[in-house]
């Protein structure tokens, strides 16, 4: 092993023998424009929302749920496709995404949601990473497209101009916040409930109103 | 027999009238013949005004004078509690669901919403701009203890 690899450092060391140095600098260009143009391609098309929904875990679970919001069919005719919110379009950030989505391809080869009641099961899950990754980055994907330098408020109706005024201008929320399931339904929301208030109680020690908060809300132990 | 002949008698007359009234009740269909398919009336727009409405009855349930499409209201979640529940509303600044929402049907008020009441949209309902079908008859009841009392005082 040791002496292939010095066999390999050897070749690349060793100048040219044959190959001009201008054939090997357009060469090189050349290879470069086809392997990064061909990366850029391949990553372009797993960007898709055919790519995505060639899933059935996608297709027929929250590809489904998206079609009658707003972000799939509106009076505009504009389409947020599932890229577009789940994938940052900034590039460094989408190839960190991709490396982190090579989990998903696990899950596919392996079944992790391969049935609607697998997916149920992990939908609380799968729903508390997204809103955690959207409340990291103070909701990225949505202000790709949404931002409120140009949100004009008085074009809201009352109620949505006072929320937007008190939260989101203040930057005391994030649009993720309030807007959770606006484009697929939601998991069990007194479940990841639950699971915010058993955060904020500290350890239970012996008996008293937490541990019996705790025992109510059935959280037996941490 | 003689009834036979006056039923014979009556039926042309019958379809007659049948055929009048056809012509001049307003249908959905907007007078369609029944094999040509009718233009689509455009989809009246939802009240989106915030302003709350005043009530019929004391005891009619509120209408809802903002938009609800897609609310999720199911065994997960319910898009309504986000903002009119009880711990919601120092947030939301939004009317709290009545008490009676907790109440269960022996009238026992419970911590949480009584299940019997979690389905908003089976009480309470969104308005349109839509012309009504009918004149709408419907006399407030401050009118009709008005009208009594008027009708009392003047017999008096």
């Amino acid at each position: 092993m040791i002496g292939f690899l010095k066999r390999l450092w050897w070749i690349i060391r060793r100048p040219s023998a044959y190959f001009s140095l201008g054939f090997l600098t357009m060469g090189g260009f050349v290879m470069g424009i086809i392997f990064w143009g061909g990366f850029n391609t391949a990553l372009e098309v797993t960007n898709t929302e055919a790519f995505c929904t060639s899933c059935h875990e996608m297709r027929d679970n929250v590809f489904e749920e998206l079609k009658p919001t707003i972000h799939y069919s509106n009076r505009s005719g504009v389409r947020a496709s599932c890229p577009d919110c789940h994938v940052p379009h900034n590039w460094t950030n989408k190839i960190a995404r991709k490396m982190q989505a090579s989990k998903e391809v696990w899950g596919k080869i392996f079944g992790t949601i391969n049935t609607r009641e697998k997916f149920l099961e992990h939908r609380l899950e799968l729903a508390q990473h997204e809103w955690a990754r959207l409340e990291a980055n103070d909701s990225l994907e949505c202000r790709n497209c949404h931002s409120d330098e140009s949100m004009d408020i008085t074009r809201q109706s009352k109620r949505a101009a006072d929320a937007h005024e008190r939260f989101l201008f203040t930057g005391e929320k994030t649009c993720i916040n309030c807007h959770k399931g606006i484009a697929h339904q939601l998991p069990d929301m007194a479940e990841a409930e639950a699971q915010d208030h058993a955060r904020l109680l500290p350890p239970a020690e012996g008996e008293g109103l937490l541990a019996s908060t705790r025992s109510y809300l059935g959280m037996s132990g941490h | 027999m003689k009834h036979l002949r006056l039923a014979i008698l009556a039926v042309p007359l019958f379809i007659a009238t049948a055929a009048a009234a056809q012509n001049q009740v307003a249908t959905l269909r907007n007078n369609a013949p029944l094999a040509e398919e009718g233009e689509a009336t455009q989809i009246p727009g939802i009240v989106n005004t915030d302003i709350r409405q005043v009530r019929n009855y004391p005891d009619q349930p509120p209408l809802i004078p903002h938009k609800t499409d897609n609310y999720q209201v199911d065994l997960n979640s319910n898009k309504c509690l986000t903002c009119h529940s009880r711990t919601a509303v120092e947030v939301s600044q939004a009317p709290m669901i009545s008490v009676t929402h907790f109440m269960n049907r022996e009238g026992q008020t419970l911590g949480a919403v009584s299940p019997r009441r979690y389905f908003c949209n089976q009480c309470h309902v969104v308005q349109t701009n839509a012309r009504p079908l009918v004149e709408n008859e419907f006399v407030d009841i401050d009118r009709v203890i008005d009208y009594v009392n008027a009708q009392q005082s003047g017999a008096d």
